[in-house]
């Protein structure tokens, strides 16, 4: 196999780890790509790929941009404020007006769960998501698991653990799918208010006690506090958050020598992490940046290159290979 | 081309490599992925023996064929490789291997890649086979033999490295 099953990627729940696989093959391809002084391939040449991003964002947003300029895909940027959405126009107008428009990739944030899946079954166009609400951030959680598989190679029996809002976090989200098809052992951790019930049924350990949670971790995922999306004060107070579940220099010691430390950003410093645990070599933080890139220019090309259609009848999978070997 | 010929024909460019270039000074060795990196890697063996170590290099083309757009099937297409260019290649002589040598296409490719790491001061071409059938105007410099072809039939490069054996085999394209 060396492609997708679906022209888009909505979420990693689903997703099947040989696709999993591949992704992070070609990744691991592409990463040499952005360190070439010209970085730039022309895999991608004659492309349009519109970025729809209805919520803020850096470094999602700087990172798809970039892995489609690297792949010389021509880009168009949307954003909420200063685009026709300001105007109440609505997704489906958006989205249907793009299309006329003739684009191939759609990438969407969006801050209702499904927005992605409404225009995949909308649009011609492969739709990316680059976060739904509080549902999935696939290529966070493949970036995540690309930096995981780095540093820990394979991925069976790892023990991961997600500190912090797990309730609100796309971010867990789409690292549980993809971390439990790989045969990792996730455990979450947070204030009880943030860990929503039945969560066990996604395969996950729930542990309320972070000692417990951290000591015998291969990697902690440390999330953001998400206070934008918390409707009602789910946590007395950020200093207390940051008393109970933070990461800092103690807890730090708490963990296996080995143990990594991921957060996806954007970091409230002091209040999830230390200042000198983000800062530390124990911290990954902006090697997940880096590989970010990389995992989406994987993701983009493999869209791009079109679905992996079941095998054709041998014959005509003979006759294909040999027309193929012409290109010597 | 038995295995015998096949470490002749290889043993043979690398001293001519050394003699064309007065040397090895200045030399990249760099192979086209697959089956070219193994010979590349073989030929840059012979010229440390022969002369002195040269630096060595892998090229992956997949993202700069002319057939992306005009391959629908996906099952045919290769998994995207790793390109290892840990050189400077800016002014350095570049020795670009590949195993057939046919229309000429992957070496266009592989030119327009190796210009996006550098401005080469010469980029030299060496091939195992070469079957004819140019489409474009490419030569090269370097040839381990001269196959005539027709265009219906298949040339297939096998090496130790990937195959178990070495062995050029010429067979025919069922129609």
């Amino acid at each position: 196999m060396n492609g997708l099953k679906s022209k888009h990627l909505l979420g990693l729940e689903g997703m099947t780890a040989e696709e999993m696989g591949v992704i992070l093959d070609t990744a691991a391809s592409f990463r040499e790509i952005s360190e070439r002084p010209v970085k730039k391939v022309p895999a991608l040449r004659g492309k349009t790929i519109v970025n729809l991003f209805f919520e803020a964002s850096t470094r999602t947003r700087a990172s798809f941009e970039l892995a489609e300029k690297r792949l010389s895909a021509d880009t168009v940027n949307i954003s909420k404020s200063g685009s026709s959405v300001a105007k109440g126009e609505s997704l489906r107008d958006t989205a249907e007006n793009l299309q006329a428009m003739k684009i191939d990739v759609i990438v969407i944030r969006h801050g209702a769960a499904g927005a992605p899946h409404f225009l995949a079954s909308l649009l011609e166009a492969s739709v990316v998501n680059a976060g739904d609400g509080a549902h999935e951030h696939p290529t966070q959680g493949l970036l995540d698991i690309f930096t995981l598989k780095g540093r820990l190679g394979d991925l069976k029996g790892k023990k991961v653990t997600i500190i912090g809002d797990i309730a609100h976090s796309r971010v867990a989200r789409s690292n549980i799918f993809g971390l439990t098809t790989l045969g990792a052992e996730v455990t979450v951790c947070g204030p009880p208010t943030m860990i929503p019930p039945r969560i066990e049924e996604l395969g996950v350990k729930v542990e309320m006690d972070l000692r417990r949670a951290i000591e015998d971790a291969d990697a902690v995922n440390v999330l953001r506090i998400q206070l934008e999306r918390q409707k009602v004060n789910l946590f007395p107070s950020l200093d207390e958050y940051a008393v109970v579940y933070g990461i800092n220099r103690k807890r730090v010691a708490m963990m296996k020598p080995d143990c990594i430390i991921m957060h996806p950003g954007p970091i409230n410093r002091g209040v999830e992490i230390t200042q000198d645990v983000a800062d530390s070599d124990r911290a990954v933080i902006l090697e997940q940046v880096t590989n970010g890139v990389a995992v989406r220019m994987a993701v983009l090309y493999l869209l791009c290159e079109g679905v992996q259609k079941e095998p054709p009848p041998v014959d005509a999978a003979v006759e294909e290979e040999k027309t193929d070997s012409k290109v010597t | 081309m038995d295995a015998d010929q096949i470490r002749r024909a290889v043993k043979r460019i690398s001293h001519e490599i050394v003699e064309r270039n007065r040397g090895t000074k200045g030399i990249v060795v760099v192979g086209i992925r697959r089956r070219g990196v193994y010979i590349a890697k073989r030929i840059a063996e012979y010229i440390e023996k022969i002369e002195g170590a040269v630096p060595f290099g892998a090229l992956d083309i997949t993202l700069y064929r002319d057939d992306f757009q005009v391959t629908k099937n996906i099952q045919t297409r290769p998994v995207v490789g790793t390109t290892e260019i840990k050189e400077d290649i800016t002014d350095k002589v570049i020795v670009l291997v590949d195993d057939v040598l046919f229309t000429g296409r992957t070496i266009r490719a592989a030119l327009d890649e190796l210009i996006d790491f550098g401005r080469p001061k010469q980029i030299q071409l060496a091939v195992l086979v070469d079957r004819g059938h140019r489409e474009f105007p490419i030569k090269a410099d370097y040839v381990g033999r001269n196959l005539p072809t027709s265009e219906n039939e298949i040339v297939e490069v096998r090496l130790t490295e990937i195959d178990g054996r070495d062995e050029v085999l010429l067979g025919e394209m069922e129609e």
